[in-house]
C-alpha cells in the first residue's frame, strides 16, 4: 500500500512523540525502583541486617556436666555416662514413615517407642523427635554409616545420670528426673536450662537438696541455622561451668554392708561417728534401683514398688517415726539423775507391775525383777523401775532431756522427708488434743511408748550424745567442690559426768553381763567392746482380754501387728567412735533381732572389711562366718559379684 | 514500504551486515547475562554444573539465534508476523490439551529436547503482528473504533488462553505489551483514558464490595491481597516469601555481604532463589551497588532499543523494537517491584538473569528482531 509522504511524516512524528513518552515513563519507573532500592538497602539496611541475623543465628544452651557424688573415700556414687540418642527432623526426612521403618531395621527400637515417634511425627511438630534413647555406641555408628538412606536422622549425644551402686544409695542421694511443670512452678526465676529438652534435676535426696551445687552453669553456643532450623555450623561457643562434686561422709562399703545385712527386712539403720557426727551409713531396707527413675520408670515397676508392704520407696532411716521402746530408758534415767529425783543407787522394787491412778502397768517380765538399781534396771530393761523414776521427775523434765539428746527435733541434713519425731510434754498435749496430761501418759512415755516417736537417725544421735556427753549433730556432706563442709560444733551437753557414766555403765552391762538383754550380742574383743540398749516397741494395744488369755507369741501374729525390734549402741566402750541405731519393723524382739545386727554394723564400721571372727564370742563364730559368707556384697568397684546377677 | 523502496545500496548485504549489528546492545546483553551466571553460580553454593553451566550454554545458543534472526531482513519478519502469531495460538491451544503441569499451571510442552513455553513466544509474536497490523493500516483509520477493536481482539485471544493456564503474570505482560504497540502506533489517548478509568473503577468496586452482599471476589482472594499489602499479617504463610525477600535485599546494605556470603539465600530462607527471586540474592551479596548497576544495565538496554526505534523510518521496524523494549521493561520492572514488595508475587522472571531456558531463547530471538530492524533500517 502506498502512503502519502505527509502521512508517513506524520506517523513517524507520532511514533517519536509516543516513543519518547514511553521512554520517559520507563525512566520514571526505573527511578522509583532505584529509590526503593536505596531506601531499603541504605536507609533501612541496619534493620534488615538485624532481621537477617535473627533469622540465621540461634543460641543453644549447652547443659553443664552435673557434679559427681562420691563417698568419703572417693568412691563414685552418682556419675554421668555418655548417652547416645537418635532424633529425626520431619522437615528433612521426607516420607517419615519410610525412614522410621528403615531405622527400626537398624536399631533396636521398642514397638511403643516406634508408635510414639510416628504419632509425634504426624502431629507435624517442627521440632526434632527423639526416636531412640540410651543407645550403645555401636548402634549410633550404624545410623551414621546408613545416613544416606536415613534423611533427617541425626545421632546426638549428651550426659545422663547413672548410679553405679544403685540400691545402696537410693534413699540417701535420691535420683534425678525430667523437669516437671511442678518443679518450674516452684521456682521464681527458673534457670533457662530447666526448659531445655531432656534436662534432669534432682527429685529427692541429696540430688535435690544439693541441686544448686550439682547443676553447674550452662554454656551456650551460637549456631547458624537454615530456614528449617537445621544447624549448619557453630559460630561461637562459651563453655559452661560443670557442677561441683559433692563428697558424702558415707562410707560406700559400710553402707553396702549395712544394706546387705538388713537383707529383705523392712528395716533402717544409721551408723554415725560419735565425735564429729559424720554419718557412715544411713540405710533403709528394702531399697530400689534409682536408675529406673532416671530412665523413666515403667508402670509395672512403679506399681511393684508402691504395692510392696515393706515400702521400699520410704526412707525409713530419717523418715520413719517409731516408738523407741526401751531404747528411750536412758533419757528417763538421765532426766531423773540430773533432776536429782534419783541417784545411781536408788533402788526400786519390781513386782512385775506398777499401779498408779487406778491403773495397772505391767513390766515386760510378769514375774518381776525384785529390787533393782539403775544399772540393773537398764541391764534387764526393767519397766517398773522407769515407771517409778518417771513419776518422780515428771514428763516435762524427761521431754527436755529427750530434746537435749536430739529427739523431737529435725536434724538438718540434705535428705528428703526428714521427720521431727515427737517428744511429747504437757504443753504439747494441751495444744494438740486440748486435754490435760495424765499420769498414765508419763508412765507410757518413760519406756518410750505412748506418744513418743523417734527416727533411727534421732536414736543414733541420742546414742552418740550419751556416749560423748557432747551435742554432736549429724553431718552428711563432707565437702562440696573440694571445699570441706565444717562439722557442726559439738558443745558439751553440760551433763554431770557421774550421771553419764552411770547410764553408760548400764548400757555396757546390757551387752556384757549375763543378765543383760543383749548379752548374746556381746563383743569378745576387749578393745572393741560395745554398749547398747535393746528395745521392743508395741505397735498395738494389748487388751485386757488378750492379757487374760496370756500374751500371744509375736511369731503367731500377722506381720504388720508384730512388735518393732530396736537397738541402739556404741563402741568401743572405752573410747567411743561409732554409734548405731537399728530398727527392724515388726521384727520381734530387740535383743534377738536388732541387737545382733547392731553388733555386726558396729564391728564393720570399726574394722577394715568384714569384721574378724575373733571379735565374736567363740560359740557364735561359725554361725557368724556362715552368715557373712552368704551376704551379697559388692566388689570394691561397686559392681555386684557375677554369681548374683543370674 | 516494501523492500523495493529500500535504497539497495545503503542497506548492507551479506557479510557486511556484521558491521551494522548493534554491538553496544550485544555487549549490554552479555553483561546482563553474565551477572546472571555469577548469581546462579552463587546460589548453587559455588557449583557451575547445577544452574550456571546450562544457562551459559543456552545463552550462547540464544546469541546465535539472535544474530541469525538479525541477519534476516526485517521485511521477511513482517511478512511472517501473521504466521508466527497463528503458530503461537496453535501452541497455546496445544498446551491447553497436551501440556505438562508445572507449579500448578499448564505452561509448557515438550518438543524433543526442547521445553517450549508458548506463552513466552506469544509475547513476541503478538508484538510482531500488531506492528505489522499498524504498518498495513491506513494511518488515518488508526483511531477508528472498528480498527481499534481488531488489535484489542488480537491481544485478548492469547491473553485469555494464558489466563486459563493460569498464568496471571504473563497475561498482564501480553496486555501491556500489546497496549504499548497500540499506544506508539498512535491510537487516540481517549481509548487509553477510558480503559484506565474503567480499570480504576473496577479496582475501587472490588475493594468497596468487600464484606457486602455483592462482594466481587472470594474471601481467599481478598486475603491474598491483604497479604500483599501487608506481608507481616501472615509472616509464616504467603507473606513469608516476600518478607524474606525484603530482608535479603535490605540486609545487603550499601556494598553487600560479599560474593557467596548471602545468608538469606545460602540458608534457604529465600524462595525460588534461582528463578524469580534471584535479584534478592544479587542485592544481598552485592548490595545497593550491585543491584543498582543491574538496573542501570537494563536501562541502557532500553535506551539503545528506543533510540534505535526512534531513528528508524520503517514503521514496522520501530513499532516492533518499541514493543520488544516495552516487554523487556515489563519483565524486569515487575520482577523487581515484586521482590521489593511493591507488587504482588505473580511469577515473572528477571530477564536474562533468572534460570530458565525458553524465556531466554525467546527473549534473545526477540532481540534478533531488534537487530534485524537496526541492520536493515532505511538510510
Amino acid at each position: 500500500m502506498r502512503r502519502s509522504a505527509r502521512d508517513t511524516e506524520e506517523s513517524a512524528r507520532k511514533i517519536t512523540r509516543r516513543g519518547l513518552f514511553l521512554g520517559g515513563s520507563m525512566v520514571a519507573v526505573v527511578a522509583v525502583l532505584g529509590a526503593r532500592m536505596r531506601h531499603m538497602q541504605v536507609d533501612q539496611a541496619d534493620e534488615f541486617r538485624l532481621l537477617a541475623e535473627d533469622n540465621r543465628i540461634s543460641i543453644r544452651l549447652i547443659p553443664p556436666a552435673r557434679g559427681l557424688i562420691h563417698d568419703r573415700n572417693g568412691k563414685l556414687i552418682a556419675g554421668n555416662e555418655q548417652n547416645y540418642r537418635v532424633v529425626i527432623s520431619r522437615d528433612d526426612a521426607g516420607n517419615i514413615d519410610d525412614v522410621l521403618n528403615r531405622l527400626s531395621g537398624i536399631l533396636p527400637i521398642a514397638p511403643e517407642d516406634f508408635e510414639r515417634a510416628l504419632k509425634e511425627a504426624r502431629r507435624r511438630s517442627p521440632l526434632p523427635i527423639i526416636v531412640a534413647d540410651r543407645l550403645k555406641w555401636e548402634d549410633v555408628s550404624k545410623v551414621a554409616i546408613n545416613a544416606p538412606a536415613l534423611p533427617g536422622v541425626t545421632p546426638e549425644f549428651g550426659l545422663s545420670r547413672i548410679y553405679p551402686r544403685d540400691t545402696d544409695f537410693a534413699h540417701v542421694i535420691g535420683y534425678v528426673g525430667p523437669v516437671s511443670e511442678n518443679d518450674l512452678a516452684k521456682l521464681e526465676e527458673p534457670d533457662p536450662l530447666l526448659q531445655t529438652p531432656k534436662f534432669q534435676i534432682g527429685k529427692i535426696g541429696v540430688e535435690t537438696w544439693m541441686e544448686e551445687n550439682l547443676r553447674g552453669k550452662a554454656g551456650n553456643r551460637r549456631v547458624e541455622v537454615n530456614a528449617v532450623g537445621r544447624v549448619m555450623r557453630e559460630l561461637g561457643r562459651q563453655e559452661g561451668v560443670a557442677g561441683s562434686d559433692v563428697q558424702l561422709t558415707i562410707d560406700a562399703d559400710v553402707q553396702n554392708y549395712v544394706q546387705a545385712r538388713l537383707g529383705e527386712e523392712s528395716a533402717a539403720a544409721v551408723v554415725m561417728d560419735v565425735q564429729n557426727g559424720d554419718l557412715l551409713a544411713a540405710v533403709s531396707s528394702p531399697s530400689f534401683d534409682p536408675n529406673l527413675f532416671v530412665r523413666g520408670i515403667s508402670h509395672t515397676d512403679y506399681n511393684a514398688l508402691t504395692g510392696n508392704d515393706h515400702r521400699p520407696l520410704a526412707n525409713k532411716s530419717v523418715q520413719g517415726a517409731y516408738p523407741p521402746g526401751s531404747t528411750f530408758k536412758m533419757v528417763t534415767a538421765l532426766a531423773a539423775l540430773e533432776a536429782g529425783t534419783a541417784t545411781a543407787a536408788t533402788s526400786v522394787y519390781c513386782p512385775g507391775h506398777y499401779e498408779v491412778g487406778g491403773r495397772r502397768f505391767h513390766c515386760w517380765r510378769r514375774g518381776g525383777h525384785g529390787h533393782v538399781n539403775l544399772e540393773q534396771a537398764l541391764t534387764q530393761s526393767c519397766d517398773v523401775y522407769f515407771y517409778e523414776v518417771a513419776m518422780k521427775v515428771g514428763i516435762d523434765k524427761i521431754a527436755e532431756m529427750g530434746r537435749r539428746l536430739g529427739l523431737g527435733m529435725r536434724h538438718d541434713i540434705p535428705m528428703s522427708a526428714i521427720t521431727e519425731g515427737l517428744m511429747p510434754d504437757k504443753a504439747w498435749k494441751r495444744e494438740r488434743y486440748a486435754k490435760e496430761w495424765v499420769i498414765g501418759d508419763t508412765v507410757n512415755a518413760s519406756i518410750g511408748q505412748g506418744y513418743v516417736l523417734t527416727s533411727p537417725l534421732q536414736l543414733a544421735v541420742m546414742t552418740a550424745r550419751i556416749a560423748t556427753g557432747t551435742a554432736v549433730s549429724p553431718r552428711l556432706i563432707q565437702s562440696v567442690g573440694g571445699l570441706p563442709v565444717p562439722s557442726p560444733p559439738a558443745e558439751s551437753l553440760g551433763l554431770n559426768q557421774a550421771h553419764l557414766a552411770a547410764v553408760q555403765n548400764g548400757m555396757y552391762s546390757v551387752n556384757n553381763t549375763r543378765r543383760g538383754t543383749a548379752y548374746s550380742s556381746r563383743v569378745d574383743d576387749k578393745a572393741l567392746r560395745m554398749a547398747g540398749k535393746t528395745g521392743t516397741s508395741q505397735v498395738r494395744n494389748i487388751s485386757a482380754a488378750e492379757r487374760a488369755r496370756g500374751v500371744i507369741n509375736n511369731a503367731d501374729l500377722p506381720w504388720e501387728r508384730r512388735d518393732h525390734a530396736l537397738f541402739v549402741g556404741f563402741a568401743p566402750f572405752d573410747a567411743p567412735r561409732y554409734a548405731v541405731s537399728v530398727v527392724v519393723e515388726h521384727g520381734g524382739g530387740g535383743s534377738s533381732v536388732a541387737a545382733p545386727i547392731a553388733r555386726d554394723l558396729l564391728l564393720r564400721a570399726l574394722s577394715d572389711g568384714i569384721p574378724p571372727a575373733s571379735a565374736y564370742p567363740a560359740s557364735q563364730r561359725n554361725r557368724i562366718d556362715t552368715m557373712h559368707r552368704k551376704l551379697l556384697l559388692r566388689d570394691p568397684d561397686g559392681t555386684l559379684p557375677e554369681s548374683s546377677r543370674a | 514500504m516494501s523492500f523495493l523502496e529500500y535504497q539497495l545500496k545503503t542497506v548492507p548485504t551479506g557479510a557486511s551486515k556484521i558491521l551494522h549489528v548493534n554491538w553496544a546492545l550485544v555487549v549490554l546483553l552479555i553483561a546482563v547475562a553474565s551477572t546472571g551466571f555469577l548469581m546462579l553460580y552463587s546460589v548453587a553454593g559455588g557449583r557451575m554444573e547445577v544452574w550456571a553451566e546450562p544457562q551459559m550454554k543456552r545463552f550462547v545458543l540464544g546469541m546465535a539465534v539472535m544474530l541469525a534472526v538479525g541477519f534476516v531482513p526485517i521485511w521477511f519478519w513482517r511478512n511472517m508476523a501473521g504466521l508466527a502469531y497463528a503458530l503461537s495460538i496453535v501452541l497455546l491451544l496445544a498446551v491447553e490439551f497436551f501440556g505438562s503441569v508445572g507449579m500448578g499451571a499448564q505452561r509448557w510442552i515438550e518438543l524433543g529436547p526442547l521445553r517450549l513455553q508458548p506463552s513466552e513466544l506469544a509475547k513476541v509474536t503478538l508484538v510482531m503482528l500488531l506492528a505489522a497490523y499498524y504498518d498495513w493500516l491506513d494511518i488515518r483509520k488508526t483511531s477508528r473504533p472498528i480498527w481499534v477493536l481488531i488489535p484489542v481482539a488480537l491481544i485478548m485471544l492469547p491473553t485469555v488462553l494464558v489466563l486459563g493456564q493460569p498464568d496471571l503474570g504473563t497475561a498482564l505482560l501480553l496486555m501491556t505489551g500489546g497496549a504499548v504497540v497500540m499506544f506508539c502506533a498512535g491510537v487516540s489517548l481517549y481509548y487509553f483514558g477510558a480503559v484506565a478509568s474503567l480499570l480504576g473503577g473496577a479496582v475501587t468496586a472490588v475493594f468497596y464490595s468487600r464484606g457486602t452482599e455483592w462482594q466481587l471476589l472470594k474471601d481467599y482472594q481478598y486475603r491474598r491481597i491483604d497479604t500483599f499489602l501487608d506481608p507481616s499479617s501472615d509472616p509464616l504463610g504467603a507473606g513469608y516469601h516476600i518478607t524474606q525477600a525484603k530482608i535479603a535485599l535490605g540486609s545487603g546494605g550499601w556494598a553487600g555481604r560479599g560474593f557467596m556470603q548471602g545468608t538469606q539465600s545460602r540458608l534457604n530462607f529465600l524462595p525460588e532463589k534461582h528463578t524469580d527471586f534471584i535479584f534478592t540474592t544479587l542485592a544481598e551479596e552485592f548490595g545497593f551497588v550491585g543491584a543498582f548497576s543491574l538496573l542501570v544495565l537494563y536501562t541502557l538496554v532500553l535506551a539503545f532499543c528506543i533510540s534505535s526505534a526512534l531513528q528508524n523510518k520503517d514503521r514496522f521496524a520501530s513499532l516492533v523494537t518499541l514493543g520488544i523494549a516495552a516487554t523487556f521493561f515489563f519483565y524486569f520492572s515487575v520482577n523487581m517491584l515484586m521482590v521489593m514488595g511493591l507488587a504482588p508475587v505473580v511469577g515473572v522472571p528477571l530477564p536474562l538473569v533468572s534460570y530458565g531456558g525458553s524465556s531466554m531463547l525467546v527473549l534473545l530471538a526477540a532481540f534478533g528482531l531488534v537487530q534485524s530492524a537496526h541492520i536493515h533500517r532505511p538510510r
